[in-house]
Formats: C-alpha cells, structure tokens, sequence
C-alpha cells in the first residue's frame, strides 16, 4: 500500500466516523464540533485530489463562518435535548434499513466495475508550480463571470435576509429618531400663554 | 494508486449516513440542518473527484458556486430557527403545525 492510499484511507474512516457521530452524539454541541472535523477531512481528500484552493476554502469559510455560526446558535438556543431524542430508537430501523438499500444501491453505481482505474485512469500529477487557485480564478473570472457575480448577489440577499429575519425592534426603549427631531419646529413644542400676572 | 471509484464510495457512504441521519433526528431542525450540509459535502467530494480525473476545471467552479450557496442556505436557515424558537421556545418539528400540515 503506497503511502498516498494510506493518507486517503485515514482521512476517509475518520471522516465517516465523523459523520456517523453528527448523526447519532445526543449533545447537539458535540455534532457540530464532529461535523468540524468531517469538514476538515473532506479538506484533506481534496488536498490529495490537488484542489488546494476549494480545500482551503472549505477550512476557511465553512469551518471559519458556517461551522461557528451552526455552534453560535446552537448554544444560543436551550434547546430541550431529551425530548429531541424521544424518537430516535423509534426511527432506528426504518432509518438503517433505508440507509442500506441505498449503500448498496450506489456501491452497485459507483463500484470499481464502472469507476475503476482501468475505467478512469489515475490523474497526471501537476508540476510543484502549478497554481490550482491561478487555474481556477482564470475560468471563474472569464467563462463564469456572470454565475460568479450571480453567487455575489445571492450572498447578499443572504445577508439582508438574515438580518432582517433576525431584527427585533423594541418599542420601550429610549431611542431618537434624528429626523423627527430635525423636522420638529419650535411652535410644535413651545406654546405661549397669555395671562394676567399675578398680584 | 486510488481508483476514482474510491472516492466516489465515501461520498456515497456520506450521502447514505445523512439521509440515516435525517430520518433518525426527525425532530430536531438543528440536526436536520447539519445533515444537509453533510449531503452537500459528499455532492462536493463528487464533483472534486470527477474533476481531478476527468482533468476538468469545471467541477472544481462548480464546487464553488455550491459552497456560496450552501453558506447563503445555512445563514438563513439559521436566521429563521432563531426567530422560531423566539416566538415559539422550541425547535420541535413536530411543534410545528402552523400551517397544519
């Protein structure tokens, strides 16, 4: 066994062990911080498949944003965990049995019958100077540049949408709307009273 | 060396343990959440594979456009659990039926 197939091999069991633990760790901080590390095994197989770039950014930004904004809420929630859990031995077998077929199903697709190295012979590797970022900025910059400034407009819908889901306004507190206060003329708040003085 | 039929078989095993996973945490949306993106992590591994051995770029800006979206996905998703469990104190799927469905 070359020492490449070893690093796949490691990198794919800890990587379905990972995933067989989000599925099944009762605690839902302790799923999160499994999917973490199926995250950065799958970056790892990248790697060996020479997309350092997409491994990079799957480290960068999922486990970065995506993963601490999964574990953000989760803490943030009080979440009931044992009452999550009431079904699950329930759902146990249905879950397995449809889990199996479709094991078996894809092994029969995607076996070495039709996929095999003599199929789909191994890739040449690149030389040590091959930028695979360069490679790919390039298609992305000239091909795709308008699905790449669609993606752009759908990350920002992204971010106006969670925001403004997530913006609880307050109606009891203290706080000044500057234009009302700009606009306010003096007659609006002064009144003057003409009276007899006093004796 | 590594057959592309190997990588292709964990992102099935993936695959396959997410939708197990969806059907055994059916209540929790949180999880949910998390098996979803486990889906779309087997998908990506696919379309890497398929890229490094059929010697096309394409699968790899693929991936791309997906983690774009799967982030924008999870943002929301999230956006809505929270204002979900603010109005209703729990994130029970079976708790809800609103819509009475």
């Amino acid at each position: 066994m070359s020492f490449e197939k070893f690093i796949f091999y490691i990198f794919s069991l800890v990587l379905i062990f990972a995933a067989t633990m989000v599925i099944t760790r009762r605690n839902p901080v302790h799923a999160v911080l499994f999917l973490v590390l199926a995250f950065f095994n799958a970056a790892g197989l990248w790697m060996l498949l020479e997309a350092e770039f997409l491994a990079l950014v799957l480290v960068l930004v999922y486990v970065g944003a995506v993963m601490v904004l999964f574990l953000f809420v989760v803490m943030m929630l009080d979440v009931d965990v044992a009452e999550m859990r009431a079904g699950f031995m329930k759902n146990l077998p249905v879950g397995l049995l449809i889990g199996a077929a479709m094991i078996i199903e894809l092994l029969m697709v995607v076996g070495p019958k039709y996929f095999g190295l003599d199929k789909f012979a191994a890739p040449v590797k690149h030389a040590a100077d091959f930028s695979n970022t360069e490679a790919l900025g390039m298609l992305l910059y000239t091909d795709y540049l308008y699905p790449f400034e669609i993606a752009a407009v759908i990350l920002l819908v992204a971010i106006i949408a969670a925001i403004s889901l997530t913006l609880r306004r307050r109606p009891d507190r203290k706080y000044i709307d500057i234009s009302k206060q700009l606009a306010a003329k003096k007659a609006d708040r002064l009144r003057v009273v003409k009276m007899e003085s006093e004796k | 060396m590594i057959a592309l039929s190997d990588y292709l078989i964990v992102g099935a095993i993936l695959f396959s343990l997410s939708v197990v996973g969806i059907f055994i945490n059916r209540k929790s949306v949180i999880v949910l959440l998390m098996c979803i993106e486990l889906m779309l992590l087997a998908v990506n591994i696919n379309f890497v594979a398929f890229s490094a051995y059929l010697n096309d770029m394409t699968g790899q800006v693929f991936v791309f456009f997906i983690l774009t979206v799967a982030a924008a996905e999870a943002a929301i998703g999230l956006a809505i659990l929270v204002v979900l469990f603010r109005n209703r104190r729990t994130i029970n799927v079976q708790d809800l039926d609103l819509l009475k469905g």
